[in-house]
């Protein structure tokens, strides 16, 4: 019995695998992933540079061209828009834009869920905001590759977060009183210190799952259109290519709006969790 | 179970072999470089970007939050002298026909003054004329009778001073009358 199933098991394995190779979709995985090169066929490969600083590997890879490429479009385009203010205060064209979403942050974000002492944070959020935002986007592009679609990247941001929540929250009620208003009202005595473990996990749910819904958000979104434009290359005919086509655009529309609500998600948490940490009396 | 492990395995093991890691790998370089990206691009921004666009933004709203208010109180100042002007102008229209009124009555008034007054002018000229013409009148009447009684008496001087005859005396007398009835 045990050893026929593990030939039926073999059997399939066997079989899984040499359809497998036939139809190789390891380019969908090779787009989503982080590489060491940005690749441009037919233009060529740009390979990037391997650097070393002690014994860690901190080579230049593709998601940290594509942070730097966000980066300086925000910064030029921030900029601009910071100098165009000073020649007017009514907004035009991309200050108007940029303005509707920096409102956006401070009125529907941080204003409601920080309430009292907002803008020490507002910095921070917008930075976020405007950050994700781009990277997001910039995965949309041809060529492009979203960093925030790495889980070392949104891990890093939610770690930052995490570091904000709990700064903000000792700076604004003390290390003790911080700790102390972890715990629920009116639990009995002895219940303290499970509670106390308990809240104390619950503070690192949080930007965990802020970074694994990041994430999985842009990288799901890739994947799906990737595996179903990949339809045409394994079914090898021509009439499955309208099919894919609309598919994939469509999840493609879709991800303009997740790459928006990912963006907010990611900073309406972060801002709710500050809110929560600051204002620990609700 | 096992067939479930298999294709786990094969799952892995595929991707492994495409792209060298799976979506879930760690890469602590990339954790470092993120960190310094997100961090400077905090701080460039904080200072390029967030403090003067903030700042605009609320200037901005304090402005137009002042200008609104300005225009309230310019809209209520502006209410008030309209009311003000509506209450004058009836205030001014009463007063304008009271003048008229008055001045309707005053003339109505001077009128019958005048008309009265040129009655009674007028009767006093007539009474007047008509005073002068009985004193005319008695006057005359009295001239005459003077001149009749000096015509009688220049008669009788002449009568008497003619002889007495009768035919003279009938003469005279005829001569006389004659003359009377010329004069």
């Amino acid at each position: 019995m045990y050893t026929g199933q593990e030939l039926i098991g073999a059997d399939t394995l066997k079989q899984v695998a040499e359809t497998a190779k036939k139809t190789d979709t390891s380019w969908i995985m090779h787009d989503v992933l982080d590489a060491n090169e940005i690749d441009l066929t037919p233009f060529g490969i740009i390979h990037l540079p391997h650097l070393n600083l002690f014994g860690f590997d901190i080579s230049i890879t593709k998601h940290v061209v594509f942070m730097w490429i966000a980066m300086l479009i925000l910064i030029f385009v921030l900029k601009k828009v910071a100098k165009s203010y000073k020649s007017s205060l009514i907004p035009k064209g991309v200050t108007n834009l940029t303005e509707t979403l920096i409102l956006f942050v401070r009125d529907e974000i941080a204003k409601p869920t920080i309430g009292k002492g907002y803008e020490n944070f507002l910095p921070y959020l917008l930075t976020v905001f405007f950050f994700i935002l781009t990277c997001n986007f910039l995965g949309l592009i041809p060529y492009g590759s979203t960093a925030t679609g790495n889980i070392s990247v949104t891990a890093t941001l939610a770690t930052l977060s995490f570091l904000v929540i709990q700064i903000g929250g000792i700076w604004k009620n003390g290390f003790f009183g911080y700790f102390k208003g972890l715990l629920p009202h009116g639990i009995p005595a002895w219940l303290i210190p499970i509670m106390f473990v308990v809240e104390l996990l619950g503070l690192f749910t949080k930007p965990f799952a802020l970074a694994i819904r990041l994430f999985a958000n842009m990288t799901a979104g890739h994947i799906v259109i990737l595996a179903l434009i990949g339809l045409i290359f394994i079914l090898h005919t021509y009439v499955v290519v309208p099919i894919s086509i609309a598919f994939a655009l469509f999840i493609f529309l879709l991800e303009i709006l997740v790459a928006l609500i990912q963006a907010y998600i990611f900073t309406m948490l972060s801002s709710l969790f500050i809110g929560m940490a600051v204002h620990q009396e609700h | 179970m096992k067939t479930l492990s298999y294709f786990l395995i094969l799952a892995f093991s595929g991707g492994e072999h495409a792209g060298g890691g799976s979506p879930l790998d760690v890469n602590p370089g990339l954790i470092l470089w993120t960190v310094v990206t997100f961090i400077f691009l905090l701080l460039i921004l904080k200072k390029l970007a967030w403090k003067p666009i903030l700042k605009s933004l609320n200037d901005r709203e304090n402005l137009i939050k002042e200008s609104l208010e300005k225009a309230e109180v310019a809209r209520k100042e502006a209410e008030k002298l309209i009311a003000e002007n509506k209450l004058n102008m009836q205030k001014s229209e009463e007063e304008a026909q009271k003048i008229i009124e008055q001045s309707r009555e005053l003339a109505e008034k001077l009128k019958m003054q005048i008309l009265e007054d040129s009655k009674k002018t007028a009767n006093k000229m007539l009474e007047d004329a008509k005073a002068e013409i009985e004193r005319k009148n008695a006057e005359a009447f009295n001239k005459l009778k003077e001149q009749v009684a000096d015509i009688a008496i220049t008669a009788a001087e002449k009568i008497l001073k003619e002889n007495l005859d009768k035919a003279k005396q009938i003469n005279i007398v005829d001569k006389y009358l004659n003359e009377i009835n010329k004069n």
